[in-house]
């Protein structure tokens, strides 16, 4: 039997360590993973910059999912060096060959001045409210954090906007901008989850807001209780968005929202739906300057369609029926909306592949998911190579030239 | 022949079927052929004899306009029919 020191010692005989000057000599080189084992608290005051925090008792079930890599150079480190010992040894039994202990841990590090940055972290509220997005390695404490400092503008509180709205600000994202006009209605209350019976007649952005900070208090809603005209879109935009998930009702709005988008540069997050069936796709058009710049090839990215490159011009109005005079079922913006969340929480990651490029048609009456592909197209008068349209048009006009004056008169 | 998925937008002009059988050797052939058949489709399908600029029309998941427009070879593959929807609750009004 030994002591505990006995097995220190024989422990450290088996793994590799280095002292702190070696330590930070591969931390400026930039290619060693940094793996933080000490508990939450000791985390908290102070780490190396970089590091991953993985507290000794979790590291053995979640190496695998943050490290997949085997060969990845590893450099793990505790306060004094003594749990990493134990910690690299733990490593090396699961077959990761390229791991060293940090001899004198991270108080030998910070005593030598090196450099350490106190750790943006979740209160312990957070961390339990969140606690099954901390555990995907894709999300973790630097995505949860990310998503608590990402804005999300909402165009509609309607049938998609509910799911939408719902599941982002379960997620935590931190801002959420709520874009509509309406007040509640009864015939709106067999889809839209955000509202409900208590508030009939009560603005639809107010009784969202309502809804999702009762949901979540982390999340702030800024209301806009006005619908998204060319006099207002850039007022809206100046508060600063990441990403718009485009749930509007009407065409003048989706092509006023693309337009804006594009000269913006935030990616749309595009749903549609109608009786049974619906659209969603992630625009991410080009971003401004990139445009006029094929000189500097440098910043040459070329961004995805927009929605002019997918449907250049509406239908005639008599040839698309609204879901007032169609008709919706009621689960399908549920579904059409969740998947724009699902999408808004990719981008606002940097993970996963989204529906770029791509048009996912959704049969709700036979359960088929199908997809066809959007391409960009380079004589796209918003998004082109030689634009034709760069300043806010008559979208009413635009969409529907025969009936723009009615419209103006008799509106609600 | 050639199996076409209808949009529910025009599943009026073509007696409600989801999806319906045409015949020709090009998109514009299966689409004329249809438009025979479904004679309220024409307007909704073709303007000045092209392709209306509010109707996609996707062959093997490609929009068409990709590929060689109507008078790409159909090849026994599905083709897909797409207007825009808007999709929301109320009328069409920008109100």
């Amino acid at each position: 039997m030994a002591t505990y020191r006995e097995l220190l010692q024989q422990v450290k005989g088996e793994i590799d360590e280095i002292d702190a000057p070696d330590a930070r000599a591969r931390h400026a080189a930039d290619v060693t993973l940094f793996l933080d084992i000490r508990e939450q608290d000791e985390w908290d005051e102070g780490a190396i910059p970089g590091a991953v925090h993985v507290p000794r008792g979790q590291l053995e079930s979640r190496i695998e999912g943050l490290v997949p890599d085997r060969s990845r150079e590893i450099v793990v480190l505790c306060a004094g060096g003594s749990r990493s010992a134990f910690a690299a040894r733990s490593l090396a039994d699961l077959g990761y060959e390229n791991v060293s202990s940090l001899a004198g841990g991270f108080t030998d590090w910070k005593r030598n001045g090196f450099p350490i940055e106190l750790p943006r972290t979740l209160s312990p509220k957070q961390r339990s409210r969140y606690s099954r997005h901390l555990l995907i390695p894709e999300v973790g404490e630097a995505g949860q954090q990310r998503l608590l400092d990402s804005r999300v503008l909402l165009i509609g509180a309607g049938g998609l906007g509910s799911p939408a709205s719902l599941y982002l600000a379960a997620a935590g994202v931190g801002t959420i901008g709520i874009v509509d006009a309406d007040v509640v209605d009864d015939s709106n209350l067999q889809r839209q989850i955000v509202h409900s019976t208590e508030r009939l007649g009560e603005p639809k952005a107010l009784s969202a807001k309502r809804t999702i900070e009762a949901l979540n208090p982390d999340v702030e809603v800024k209301a806009y209780e006005e619908r998204l005209t060319s006099e207002n879109v850039e007022r809206i935009l100046a508060d600063g968005w990441d990403v718009i998930v485009d749930g509007a009702d009407n065409f003048p709005t989706r092509y006023l929202v693309n337009d804006a988008s594009v000269w913006h540069g935030i990616p749309v997050v595009h749903g549609s739906i109608y009786r049974f069936e619906g659209q969603a796709t992630v625009f991410k058009p080009r971003l401004p300057g990139s445009a006029a710049g094929e000189a500097d090839g440098a910043r040459a990215e070329e961004g995805g369609p927009c929605y002019r490159c997918l449907f250049p011009s509406p239908p005639p109005p008599e040839l698309a029926p609204s879901c007032a005079e169609g008709g919706v079922l009621g689960v399908l913006p549920g579904i059409i909306g969740s998947l724009q969340a699902n999408e808004t929480l990719k981008l606002l990651l940097g993970v996963g592949d989204t529906l770029e490029g791509r048009l996912l048609l959704f049969d709700a009456l036979g359960t088929t998911f199908d997809e066809v592909s959007v391409k960009r197209d380079p004589t796209c008068p918003v998004c082109g190579d030689r634009p034709e349209i760069t300043e806010y048009i008559d979208y009413v006009e635009f969409c529907q030239p025969s009936a723009s004056q009615s419209a103006d008169g008799a509106r609600r | 022949m050639t199996s076409v998925r209808i949009p529910p937008t025009l599943r009026n002009e073509v007696g409600g079927e989801r999806q319906v059988e045409a015949s020709g050797a090009s998109v514009r052939e299966v689409l004329e052929d249809l438009a025979r058949r479904y004679p309220a489709l024409e307007s909704q399908l073709f303007e000045d004899g092209e392709l209306a600029p509010f109707v996609n029309v996707y062959l093997g998941g490609e929009d068409v306009r990709t590929l060689d427009g109507l008078e790409t070879s159909v090849d026994g593959q599905q083709l897909i029919l797409l207007p825009a929807m808007a999709g929301g609750s109320r009328e069409l009004a920008f109100n």
